[in-house]
């Protein structure tokens, strides 16, 4: 029993702390990245090439007045940025690191996670109704349509892949990609819908409606300072590392090797470095997402809110459908 | 004004099926912002400067803040002609002339007048070089120093002291 406690908290803590340290060097990357992108030097003073800025900044969150406002609702207000974290933590741990690491190995993992990208709707619009502005509150009821209307062009996309793999798995997920071939191969399409819908689902660019800074301020956490404020911030980028794994998983072979690093492996002749690699071709793919992320905020700009609903219940979701059963009649015929 | 019979045409280009599909077309822009990125991250390449440690080299004919050159024999080269108070559109230049003294003064007749007091306020100041241009002695110059901040309003009051210090930037 005290040992089962102790591997459950073990594992939260290890979630925790790869999640926390994972979301600076993100930060960072976003920071430096858009400043090469723009011919611009970036934070580059603070340790080597400014990765400590971002120690500063943590700290100076720190120690800010945690404030307020006067008219808000107090308890919704504080609750929101309390559980915002917790959603896309608890999905990452349903995603098998490497065949060695999986912390939660449940044989409905795709649903678990499903399930909590559609909780991280909840601080938004708490956070949005309960600071009393009308801003956030523009910014949450724009964040909550974009959401549900995302949600039912990825859930499609993700369905028409489950049809494939015929289970919930993903380690079986995975194992199918490995013996067959990447989801991305065997459905561009359904990858392609699913991996615009992310970028509406974490409201990054060129869906970050919820914050447009030019119309609505900073949208739904524009009332919140200090570590509050901080804390929605991480939540955006843990929530981005989510997805990213998510898609990896699904679509990308999650930790399958990646070309010629199984001839590595056989040819060294060592047991033990096949999760090794298996881990560092997962965080390559992930990293490799991730950077896409970054790449696009800084190349696309922002859909205005009626192009982003006609994209998303004109296009993806009807594109989605018909490949949907595309997909069912393949996997019917086929099997 | 009767609107009835106006017929109105449309001229703006319609978009084409590449454009519409958006998918085609992004790529393009994707590969602008790698390029630059490339540029950045591999080659260290970038358009701005770290300012206070590197300063950009502007041109010889930069019009910055203002000085009075000086002679041999450190006396300004301003015989009080007013040339450029006159011609000053923002009228900042204030001079007051006074004769010099006979003893301190081995040119003789060149230099037989001065300016007693020669005040610019470089706040209202608009930096067009017209004084520079009317100075029949060469006398007011602008250097190539843009870095005019100060404290106060007082402190933009800048005195012939403060002018005739020597100027290496341009002269």
């Amino acid at each position: 029993m005290v040992t089962e406690m102790m591997v459950l908290l073990a594992k939260v803590v290890f979630i925790f702390a790869l999640c926390i340290g994972a979301v600076p060097f993100c930060v960072w990357f976003e920071r430096r990245g858009s400043a090469w992108m723009q011919g611009r030097l970036g934070p580059n003073r603070l340790g080597p090439f400014g990765l400590f800025q971002l120690v500063a900044d943590m700290i100076k969150f720190f120690f800010k007045e945690s404030f307020i406002p006067q008219n808000s609702h107090k308890f919704l207000y504080l609750l929101a940025p309390a559980i915002a974290l917790v959603p896309p933590m608890a999905a990452i741990a349903s995603i098998p690191f490497c065949s060695e690491i999986h912390l939660v190995n449940l044989n409905v993992g795709v649903l678990l996670i499903l399930a909590f990208t559609g909780l991280e709707i909840y601080p938004i619009i708490l956070s949005g109704w309960a600071s009393n502005n009308k801003y956030s509150m523009l910014g949450a009821l724009r964040a909550s349509s974009q959401l549900i209307s995302y949600e039912i062009s990825m859930s499609m996309a993700l369905l028409s892949m489950l049809l494939v793999y015929g289970t919930f798995d993903l380690t079986e997920i995975i194992r199918y990609q490995q013996e067959h071939h990447w989801g991305v191969l065997l459905n561009p399409l359904a990858a392609l819908i699913f991996w615009v819908a992310t970028y509406a689902e974490t409201n990054r660019l060129p869906f970050d409606l919820a914050e447009g800074d030019s119309e609505i301020v900073a949208g739904y956490h524009l009332e919140y300072g200090a570590m509050k404020f901080a804390i929605f911030f991480m939540s955006e980028y843990v929530a981005m590392i989510m997805v990213s794994a998510f898609l990896v998983t699904l679509f990308f072979g999650g930790y399958a090797l990646l070309p010629g690093m199984s001839w590595v492996v056989s040819a060294s002749g060592k047991a033990f470095l096949l999760p090794v690699f298996e881990l560092f071709s997962f965080f390559l793919k992930v990293a490799f997402f991730m950077f896409l992320f970054v790449w696009v905020r800084w190349s696309l700009p922002r859909f205005r809110f009626d192009q982003l609903m006609h994209l998303g219940w004109n296009i993806l979701f009807p594109l989605s459908l018909a490949n949907l059963l595309l997909m069912g009649a393949v996997a019917y015929f086929l099997r | 004004m009767s609107t009835g019979n106006i017929k109105t045409t449309n001229v703006s280009r319609p978009y084409t099926w590449k454009e519409r599909l958006y998918l085609l077309t992004i790529p393009k822009g994707f590969l602008v912002t790698l390029r630059y990125f490339i540029r950045g991250f591999f080659l260290r390449k970038s358009n701005t400067i770290s300012y206070p440690e590197e300063r950009r080299n502007y041109s010889e004919r930069f019009r910055g803040m203002h000085f009075i050159s000086l002679d041999e024999n450190k006396l300004e080269n301003c015989t009080a002609c007013y040339l450029c108070q006159t011609v000053c559109p923002a009228k900042c230049i204030t001079i007051t002339a006074e004769e010099r003294d006979p003893k301190e003064n081995p040119v003789g007749v060149a230099k037989e007048k001065r300016p007693k007091a020669f005040d610019i306020d470089a706040l209202r100041c608009c930096f067009c070089g017209m004084c520079e241009e009317a100075c029949p002695k060469d006398a007011i110059k602008m250097s190539r120093n843009y870095e005019l901040a100060v404290h106060t309003r007082e402190m933009a009051m800048y005195d012939l002291k403060h002018l005739s210090r020597e100027v290496k930037n341009r002269g």
